[in-house]
């Protein structure tokens, strides 16, 4: 407050990806949050709501949410940055995780499988994505906006489809049960002995791993690869240009942006991060049927982004923890509530208006698991405030969680004027 | 003088209506070319197909010997003809500073896979080209702007900001489709001066259409005025003026039939 304000420099200074000191702080400690959440904690467990930190069976919900962001990073790109609205991205996913299957996956006499290491069918899963996605992106071309959403719209249900084709089969399984994907093993070849097996504990130098663990940290660093890349993109030559087709497409191919050009790039980069993510995703669920791909999928992605602020890196990570942690964190709480009510705890009267545990009690969430109608259990409550977030995001904040950010910055940068 | 842009009869019809009819003209190096005429006449269609986003039916343009008739409007704009818009065009939600780099896209080697690298090629370019795009905002006095998103800023400084976005492309040739529409007088005698500063001290050509008629007599080199699509006289600023054909189509002359 009684010095001069901190001032750019230089433009490197300007272009970093953290380039304030309260930003650099905030990326340290969420580092240290990351490396630590796999590892009891002593006084973290002790906390509700986060104790899950040190819990190792929160440990698969985390990894699926980085698997999740992979993806939520290429959609973002797209239909953030680019301002393709797609509808198709759990279309993409899917061509992922087949490839990935068909690649890396056991063959027998029903599945295809060539059964290759994972550096070959993970970055595979996103290659084949990508090349399905620039068949698309000549679409993007043509059609814009809601028609365009329509038409990716119409790729997931032929997807779906095409699962159940007896060829289709042979890429994805029994249409009710699935196939089984390939595991995190690396291996130098098909058969060498694996470099790091993921489904055993083992010992890391002084540390003592479990399998979810080491689960745990291979998908925190393909998240990072995917940030780092989709931050570099956003911030140079190709981010701008995409931004400009999203503006004004005209004035973008006048000022000497091919808009074909960069549709393509576009759906090519959106669709390989697609591919990535639905080959880990499908490899951490094990075996999953063609339905799976499904416009809910998609339409997961399109909250994500709206609810995190659309178009920016950061708003896409906010918006991914929000919307995958948000239903655990109400499980979380529920359970927790009625651990207060069993103990008698110092929240026992809230935990006793919340929840109803008898036929005669009046609270609105349900504990137990299969109850139709009022009161809601906890899915269904997690169900219900997912489509109304969304709608309470579009109507009052559409930058979204970003948006909130920027603005409790600007207030503490002014602070104590009010601009 | 050598002449760099030669438009040779060119046609342009939209079904029935002829926009451009049978229209030739060229500018020199480092010339003030304007073209005039009422609403309708075609003024915006000639930018339109000199950028390629229409294609006439007819005719040939010549860029520095060259035809362009037919390639995509980003190579020609990679051929060095940037333009401005009547109604602004801007990167609405992008800040002055990314508009402006924007136009140096063209002016910018290397693809997408070095840019997701970042670090080395992708890096160097983008702090190169920051460098020259603080030489235009410079030029045109908008560094307290350079943060803001565009949409933000008042009338005339977006439309300063676009006459950046095109220098910031290099250009050989600038179009400026009504540069000073909509402004005050202050603002009017700003834009005016930095058209002259881009003829004096970059010396670069343009062609510029506008409906500003004091502003137009003082600063145009040559005048080209059309009306319905066709040519009615080409010349000095004085000449026009006193030109029949010109009177008449702006003040309505005698019924010839």
């Amino acid at each position: 407050m009684f010095r001069r304000p901190n001032l750019y420099t230089s433009y490197e200074a300007e272009n970093q990806i953290f380039p304030t000191w309260t930003q650099r702080g905030l990326a340290a400690l969420a580092i240290i949050i990351l490396l630590l959440m796999p590892f009891d904690v002593p006084v973290i467990s002790q906390i509700p709501i986060v104790r899950f930190l040190g819990d190792s069976n929160w440990l698969r919900p985390v990894a699926t949410m980085f698997i999740i962001l992979v993806g939520a990073l290429g959609f973002n790109l797209l239909a953030g940055v680019a301002g393709q609205v797609s509808l198709g991205h759990a279309f993409f996913m899917g061509a992922g995780a087949y490839t990935a299957a068909f690649l890396g996956g056991e063959g027998t006499d029903a599945v295809y499988g060539l059964g290759l290491p994972i550096w070959i069918w993970l970055p595979g899963a996103g290659v084949g994505a990508a090349l399905v996605g620039m068949i698309i992106a000549p679409v993007a071309v043509k059609l814009r906006g809601l028609y365009l959403a329509i038409v990716t719209l119409g790729l997931v249900f032929i997807g779906i489809h095409m699962g159940n084709t007896s060829w289709g089969k042979k890429f994805a399984g029994d249409p009710g049960l699935g196939r089984s994907f390939p595991t995190f093993d690396i291996r130098l070849w098909k058969e060498e002995e694996p470099l790091l097996l993921m489904d055993d504990d083992s010992k890391w130098l002084w540390f003592e791993v479990s399998d979810s663990q080491k689960t745990y940290f291979f998908t925190l660093v393909i998240a990072i690869i995917a940030l780092l890349v989709a931050k570099n993109l956003a911030r140079s030559k190709t981010g701008r240009a995409l931004q400009a087709i999203r503006d004004r497409d005209i004035a973008a191919e006048v000022m000497g942006v091919s808009e074909f050009r960069y549709k393509l790039i576009a759906f090519a980069v959106s669709s390989f991060f697609a591919g990535v993510s639905g080959a880990m995703f499908a490899s951490l669920a094990g075996k999953l049927p063609a339905i799976q791909w499904n416009l809910f999928l998609s339409v997961e992605f399109v909250a994500i982004i709206l609810i995190g602020g659309a178009g920016t890196v950061a708003g896409t990570v906010m918006g991914t923890v929000f919307v995958i942690l948000l239903p655990l964190m109400i499980e979380e709480l529920t359970i927790w509530l009625s651990e207060q009510i069993d103990q008698g705890g110092l929240f026992s009267p809230v935990a006793n208006f919340l929840l109803t545990e008898g036929p005669d009690d009046f609270g609105p969430i349900s504990i137990a698991t299969q109850t139709p109608g009022w009161p809601l259990n906890v899915f269904d409550w997690n169900i219900a405030l997912y489509g109304l977030l969304i709608i309470v995001f579009l109507i009052f904040e559409p930058l979204g969680l970003y948006g909130i950010w920027i603005s409790i910055r600007n207030y503490w940068k002014g602070w104590p004027f009010s601009y | 003088m050598t002449q760099i842009l030669n438009v040779n009869e060119i046609t342009l019809r939209f079904g029935g209506v002829t926009a451009i009819n049978n229209v030739s003209f060229h500018v020199n190096e480092g010339e003030l070319f304007s073209i005039i005429g009422p609403n309708g006449a075609g003024k915006t269609s000639i930018f339109n197909t000199l950028s390629q986003v229409y294609r006439p039916q007819e005719g040939d343009i010549v860029w520095k010997g060259k035809s362009i008739m037919g390639e995509r409007p980003d190579r020609v704009a990679e051929m060095g003809i940037a333009r401005t818009f009547q109604n602004i065009e801007l990167f609405a939600n992008m800040t002055v500073v990314d508009n402006l780099l924007t136009g140096r896209h063209v002016r910018m080697q290397g693809s997408w896979l070095t840019d997701a690298l970042w670090f080395g090629p992708a890096k160097k370019r983008e702090m190169e080209n920051r460098r020259k795009v603080e030489d235009i905002v410079d030029f045109l006095e908008i560094e307290q702007f350079r943060k803001h998103p565009v949409a933000m800023l008042p009338y005339g400084i977006q439309k300063r900001v676009e006459l950046g976005r095109a220098l910031s492309m290099d250009p050989e040739l600038l179009l400026l489709d009504e540069p000073v529409a909509g402004m005050n007088q202050e603002e009017t005698e700003d834009m005016a001066r930095f058209i002259l500063d881009i003829r004096r001290e970059l010396g670069i050509a343009m062609i510029l259409v506008e409906h500003d008629m004091g502003l137009v007599m003082d600063i145009a080199d040559r005048i080209m005025v059309l009306d319905f699509g066709q040519k009615i006289a080409e010349g000095l600023p004085e000449d026009v003026q006193k030109h029949p054909d010109v009177i008449a189509a702006y003040l309505g002359g005698e019924l010839t039939n």
